[in-house]
C-alpha cells in the first residue's frame, strides 16, 4: 500500500470536505436537499480518508506517518505541517465517524440547512486539522477556527431556553482554556529559541526544567479546560445540552478530546519534567472530575444534562490516565478517547431522537419509549454498558488499562475513583429505566414514530465499533502503543 | 475433528454467543422456531461437555484441554483457558441448566426474542467464569454474566422487578469493585494476569509495597476477593438482594441465578481466594466459618418463616451454600490435611447437586405459579390429590435437596460434615443442628403444598404436570438418584483435582 502513503493524504482529506463546506454556502438560500447530499458527500469523504488512515497506518513504524508539508511562512519559522502518530491517528478516525453520524442524524433539519450543513463541515475539519497538525501555530489555528462554527451552530440551532447562554459560556469558557495554552505556548517556543513552530523540531530542544515547571501548568491546564477538568467543567454540560444534537455529538464526542490530545501532544510531551513536577495535582483534579461529575449525573432530571456530566466523568479517566505517566495509564487513555468519543455520540445521537419525538428531556416524563423505539433504547443500553465499564464493551478496556497505571503513580487515586463505576451504573440504569422501560405514558406523548432507517444505520454502526473494540482490543490497542511508546521515551522510559 | 478436541473450551464457550447472533437474526413473531433452536443450540455444549468428561484424564495434574488465544497483549492478558476436576463439574452444570432453563420457558410470550438470546448469553458469562485461567478474564466474564441476569429480572420479572433487579446488580456491582481493584492490583505487581503465574509471583512477593507491609496489602486484597464472593454466594450479612432477586426473577431465570449463578462465588473462593491468599486464608478461616454457619442457620430460620414459597426456597438456598463455604473455611484452616480435602470433594458436590435440586425446586414453584398465579403458601394446599405426579416428584426434589440418604445431597453434606467437624467442631456441631431446621422448612414447604385441605379456589383448573415440564424435571431426577447411588460419578473427577491442590 505504498503508494497511499505517497499521497498527501492528510491535506486530501482536509481540504476536500472544506470545499464542499465553502460550496454548499454558495448556494442559493432556501435549497434543501442539495446542502445535505453535499455535506453527506463531504462527510463521507473525510470518514472514508480516515478509515484509511487509521487502518494503513503501520504501527512497527515508529514516528509520525503521512506526513506533508509546505513552507507558508519560513520568516517565522512556520509552516503547513500534517502527520499522524498512533494517537492521533485513532482521533482522526474519530472525527470521520463522528461527523458522519452527526450529519445522518441531522437529516431532517429544516431550518436553514445551507447554513447548518456548511458549518458542520467546517466543525469537522477544522477538528480533524487540530488533530493532523504538526506545527504549534497551525494547531492553534484549526483550534480556534473551530469556534465560530460552533457558537453560530449553538445560538442559531440550539435549545430555546439555553441557547445564548450555554453558547457564550462555553465560547468563553474554551477562551479562557486556549489564550492561557497560547501564552503558555509562545514562553515555550521562545525558550526553546529555535524559531520555530515544528512539533517535530520543538520535541528535539532539551527544555530547562524550570521553565517546564513554570509553563507547563498553562499549556496542560489550558488546554485541560477544553477537555473539562474540574473545576473548568461547567461549560461542557450546558454546551452540550444548549447545542443541536449533532453540534452536541461533535462537541462531547470529538471536541473534548482536541482539549485533552493538545494537553498531551503539546503539553507533556514538549514538557516532560513539568508533567512529572504537576502530575499528583493532576491526578487530584482527575479523580474529582471522575467521582464529582458522575454524582452530579446522578442528581440530574434532564436526560440530556445526565450525558453532559458522564462526559465530565469520563474525561476525567483520560486525564489520569496522562497523569499517570506510564505505559498503562497512556494506553487505557488513548483508547478511553476513542471509546468515549464513539459513545457520547450514540448517546447525544440518542437523546435527539428521543427529544425530537416527545419534546421533552425530563426524566419523569418520559417512559416505555423502548416500545416505540426499540433499537435506540437498544443503542442507549449499549452505550450505558460502554458507559459503566461493563466488560465486553469499549468502556471496560479502556478504563482497566487506566486503572493499572494508576496503580502504579498513586494507589490511593485507584481505590477512590472506582467510586465513580458505581455511581455511573446507578445514574445509567435508573436512565435506562426512566427513560426506555416502564408505561409509555401516551396522554402525554401522544404519537411516537419509530426512528428512521438512516438513524438505525447510525445506531448500528456506532454499537458495533464499540462492541467490537471490547471483544477485540487489539483491533486498536497496538496503534495507541505506537503513539504512547514515544511520549514514554521522553518520560525517560518510565 | 482434531482442531475441535484442541479448541474444545473455546467452542464451549462461544456456542451460546453464536447461538445469540443466529437467534438475533431469525424472525421474532415465531416463537416454535426460536425456542426450538435456542434448545439446539444449547444442546450442543452439552454434549461436548460430556465429551470431555469421558476424555478427562484422571491421573493428570492441573488443568485440561487447555488453550492460549490472543486477546489484549498491550495488558498481558490473553483468553486462556482449561479446566481441572473442579471447575469440569461446574461446567457439566452450567451446560446441563440452561438447556432445561430453556425448556421451562416455553409459556413465555413477551419478546422471546430478546428472553433467549439474554440465557445464552448468560450461558457464555457464566462457562467463562469457570474455564478462564487468566485473571482479567475470569473478571470479564464475571462481570459480563450481571448484564442479561439483570434485564432477565427487569424485563420478565414479577411486579417489584424495578426494585430486585436494581438491587441485585448494584449488591453484586459494588461487592465487586474490591475484587476489581485487587485484579488491577495483582496484574500490575505480577506483570501478568496468567492465573498460574500470578499464584507463583504473588505468594513470592515479601517486599513492602507502596510502603504498606506486605501482609497488610495482602489482607487487604483478601478481602476485597472474599467479599465480592460473599455476595455472589452469598453469605450471610451480604445475602440480602438473594431472595428479592428470586421472588422477582422469571422461572428459567431463578433456576440459573440458584443453580449456576451463585456457584461463581464459591467457585472464586477455591480457584482463587484459597491458592492466592493461603495464610490469610487460613487466619481468617474461623470468621468465614461462623458467618457461613449464621447463614446456614438464619438461611433455614429465614426459610421456615416464609409464607411465599419461592422465597422460601431462595432462603433455602443460603442454607445450602452456607455449608458449601463452612466446608470452604475448613479447607482453608486445615490446607493439606485428608479433613481438608474431604470438606473441598464434599463442597463442590454441594454445589452440583444443590445446582441440580434447586433449579428443580425452583422450577416446580414455577409450575404451580402458572396454574395458580399465586406463591402464597397459606392458599395453597391439598394439591397431592389433585396433582400426585407433580407431588411425587416435588416430594423427590425436597429430599434430595434435604440430604435423604440414597440421594445427591446426603452424600456431599457428609463428606464436608466428615471434614469439618474435626477443624470447627462446635460451629460444624452448630450447622448440624440448622440442618435439622432444613428439614422443617422442608416438611413445612410440603405440607402446605400437597396436604391438608384443598382450597376451593382452585377448584377445576388444576392440571397435573405436563409432559414438557416432567421433561425439565427428568434429567434433574436422574442426576439427584444417580449422585446419590453412585457419588463416584463426579466424585473421582473432583477429587483429581483437590488431591493435588488441596
Amino acid at each position: 500500500m505504498t503508494w497511499i502513503n505517497d499521497l498527501p493524504i492528510l491535506t486530501i482529506m482536509l481540504a476536500v470536505p472544506l470545499l464542499f463546506a465553502v460550496a454548499i454556502l454558495c448556494l442559493p438560500a432556501g435549497s434543501k436537499n442539495a446542502p445535505r447530499w453535499l455535506a453527506l458527500a463531504g462527510g463521507g469523504f473525510l470518514f472514508l480518508l480516515s478509515t484509511i488512515v487509521f487502518f494503513v497506518f503501520d504501527k512497527s513504524t515508529p514516528g509520525y506517518q503521512f506526513v506533508d508539508t509546505f513552507n507558508w511562512l519560513p520568516a517565522l519559522g512556520i509552516s503547513y505541517r500534517v502527520g499522524v502518530d498512533g494517537i492521533s491517528a485513532p482521533m482522526v478516525f474519530l472525527t470521520g465517524i463522528v461527523l458522519l453520524s452527526g450529519i445522518v442524524v441531522s437529516w431532517k433539519i429544516e431550518d436553514r440547512p445551507r447554513e447548518f450543513f456548511s458549518y458542520i463541515l467546517f466543525l469537522g475539519v477544522s477538528v480533524a486539522g487540530v488533530f493532523s497538525s504538526l506545527d504549534v501555530f497551525q494547531l492553534f489555528f484549526f483550534l480556534e477556527i473551530a469556534v465560530f462554527p460552533k457558537y453560530l451552530m449553538i445560538v442559531m440551532w440550539g435549545w430555546p431556553q439555553k441557547k445564548e447562554y450555554g453558547g457564550m459560556k462555553l465560547t468563553l469558557y474554551l477562551f479562557l482554556g486556549s489564550m492561557l495554552a497560547l501564552a503558555g505556548i509562545l514562553a515555550v517556543v521562545s525558550k526553546a529559541g529555535i524559531n520555530s513552530f515544528d512539533i517535530t523540531q520543538l520535541l528535539g530542544v532539551k527544555l530547562d526544567v524550570g521553565v517546564q515547571k513554570l509553563w507547563f501548568p498553562f499549556v496542560f491546564i489550558g488546554f485541560a479546560i477544553l477537555g473539562g477538568l474540574f473545576p473548568f467543567y461547567n461549560w461542557a454540560p450546558d454546551g452540550h445540552v444548549a447545542a443541536p444534537t449533532a453540534v452536541s455529538m461533535l462537541l462531547a464526542g470529538v471536541e473534548m478530546k482536541v482539549g485533552v490530545f493538545a494537553a498531551l501532544r503539546l503539553g507533556i510531551r514538549l514538557m516532560p519534567e513539568g508533567a512529572k513536577f504537576w502530575a499528583p495535582l493532576i491526578i487530584v483534579l482527575a479523580t474529582i472530575n471522575i467521582v464529582y461529575g458522575a454524582f452530579l449525573a446522578l442528581v440530574q432530571k434532564d436526560f440530556k444534562y445526565i450525558i453532559g456530566f458522564s462526559s465530565v466523568s469520563h474525561m476525567g479517566f483520560v486525564l489520569l490516565g496522562f497523569a499517570s505517566l506510564n505505559a498503562d495509564g497512556l494506553l487505557g487513555a488513548g483508547m478511553q478517547m476513542f471509546s468515549h468519543g464513539v459513545m457520547t455520540a450514540l448517546f447525544f445521537a440518542i437523546v435527539g431522537m428521543v427529544y425530537d419525538r416527545t419534546h421533552t428531556r425530563d426524566l419523569e416524563q418520559l417512559g416505555g419509549m423502548s416500545r416505540k423505539m426499540p433499537l435506540a433504547a437498544l443503542g442507549f443500553i449499549v452505550a450505558g454498558l460502554v458507559s459503566m465499564g461493563m466488560p465486553g464493551f469499549s468502556g471496560f478496556v479502556s478504563e482497566f488499562p487506566i486503572f493499572m497505571g494508576t496503580w502504579q503513580a498513586a494507589p490511593v487515586a485507584a481505590i477512590v475513583a472506582v467510586i465513580g463505576v458505581v455511581i455511573t451504573a446507578a445514574y445509567i440504569l435508573r436512565t435506562i429505566g426512566n427513560v426506555f422501560f416502564g408505561a409509555f405514558p401516551a396522554e402525554k406523548l401522544g404519537e411516537v414514530s419509530d426512528i428512521p432507517w438512516r438513524d438505525k444505520v447510525i445506531v448500528i454502526g456506532l454499537s458495533i465499533i464499540l462492541i467490537a473494540m471490547g471483544i477485540f482490543p487489539s483491533l486498536i490497542a497496538p496503534v495507541i502503543e505506537q503513539g504512547t511508546s514515544s511520549v514514554l521515551a521522553l518520560l525517560g522510559g518510565m | 475433528m482434531n482442531w475441535l478436541i484442541d479448541n474444545i473450551l473455546l467452542v464451549v464457550l462461544f456456542l451460546p454467543t453464536l447461538g445469540a447472533l443466529i437467534l438475533l437474526c431469525l424472525p421474532g413473531s415465531k416463537s416454535r422456531l426460536l425456542l426450538w433452536t435456542a434448545l439446539g443450540i444449547s444442546l450442543i455444549p452439552l454434549a461436548f461437555t460430556v465429551v470431555m468428561l469421558l476424555r478427562f484424564n484422571y491421573s493428570a495434574e492441573g488443568y485440561q484441554f487447555m488453550a492460549d488465544y490472543q486477546w489484549y497483549a498491550a495488558i498481558q492478558s490473553s483468553l486462556k483457558l482449561g479446566v481441572d476436576g473442579i471447575s469440569l463439574p461446574m461446567v457439566l452444570l452450567t451446560t446441563l441448566l440452561t438447556p432445561l432453563a430453556v425448556l421451562a420457558s416455553f409459556k413465555i410470550s413477551q419478546n422471546l426474542k430478546a428472553y433467549l438470546i439474554l440465557f445464552l448469553l448468560l450461558e457464555t458469562g457464566s462457562l467463562g467464569v469457570f474455564v478462564s485461567l487468566d485473571l482479567l478474564m475470569f473478571f470479564v466474564f464475571w462481570e459480563v454474566g450481571l448484564v442479561p441476569m439483570y434485564f432477565l429480572i427487569n424485563q420478565w420479572g414479577g411486579e417489584n422487578r424495578n426494585y430486585a433487579s436494581l438491587k441485585f446488580i448494584l449488591f453484586t456491582m459494588t461487592g465487586s469493585l474490591g475484587l476489581l481493584l485487587a485484579t488491577q492490583l495483582i496484574g500490575v505487581v505480577s506483570g501478568t494476569y496468567d492465573l498460574v503465574q500470578v499464584v507463583a509471583k504473588w505468594n513470592a512477593l515479601d517486599q513492602p509495597l507502596f510502603g504498606i507491609p506486605i501482609a497488610t496489602v495482602k489482607t487487604i486484597a483478601f478481602w476485597a476477593f472474599a467479599i465480592a464472593f460473599a455476595v455472589k454466594v452469598p453469605i450471610w450479612p451480604f445475602h440480602t438482594w438473594l431472595p428479592d432477586a428470586h421472588t422477582e426473577a422469571p422461572t428459567a431465570g431463578s433456576m440459573i441465578l440458584a443453580g449456576v449463578l451463585l456457584k461463581l462465588g464459591a467457585y472464586g473462593f477455591l480457584r482463587f481466594v484459597l491458592p492466592f491468599f493461603p495464610e490469610q486464608s487460613a487466619h481468617f478461616a474461623g470468621a468465614l466459618a461462623i458467618l457461613a454457619t449464621l447463614a446456614i442457620v438464619l438461611g433455614a430460620f429465614g426459610a421456615y418463616g416464609q409464607k411465599d414459597f419461592k422465597r422460601l426456597v431462595a432462603y433455602s438456598s443460603i442454607n445450602h451454600m452456607g455449608m458449601v463455604v463452612l466446608a470452604i473455611a475448613a479447607a482453608a484452616a486445615a490446607a493439606g490435611t485428608p479433613d481438608a480435602a474431604s470438606a473441598v470433594n464434599g463442597s463442590v458436590l454441594l454445589m452440583f447437586s444443590h445446582g441440580v435440586a434447586a433449579a428443580g425446586m425452583f422450577f416446580l414453584v414455577g409450575v404451580i405459579y402458572d396454574q395458580t398465579h399465586t406463591r402464597d403458601l397459606t392458599r395453597l394446599g391439598g394439591f397431592w390429590q389433585k396433582t400426585p405426579v407433580y407431588g411425587g416428584i416435588l416430594i423427590f426434589t425436597s429430599m434430595a435437596a434435604l440430604g435423604l440418604p440414597g440421594l445427591s445431597g446426603f452424600v456431599s453434606e457428609f463428606l464436608i460434615v466428615s471434614g469439618s467437624l474435626p477443624v470447627f467442631t462446635v460451629l460444624t456441631a452448630v450447622a448440624m443442628l440448622g440442618l435439622l431446621f432444613t428439614g422443617l422448612y422442608t416438611l413445612k414447604a410440603i405440607r402446605d403444598v400437597l396436604h391438608g385441605p384443598f382450597n376451593v379456589e382452585w377448584a377445576g383448573h388444576l392440571n397435573d404436570i405436563s409432559k414438557r415440564e416432567t421433561a425439565v424435571m427428568v434429567p434433574l431426577m436422574l442426576f439427584m438418584i444417580g449422585l446419590g447411588i453412585w457419588p463416584r460419578l463426579l466424585l473421582d473427577i473432583i477429587n483429581a483435582a483437590v488431591k493435588h491442590i488441596f
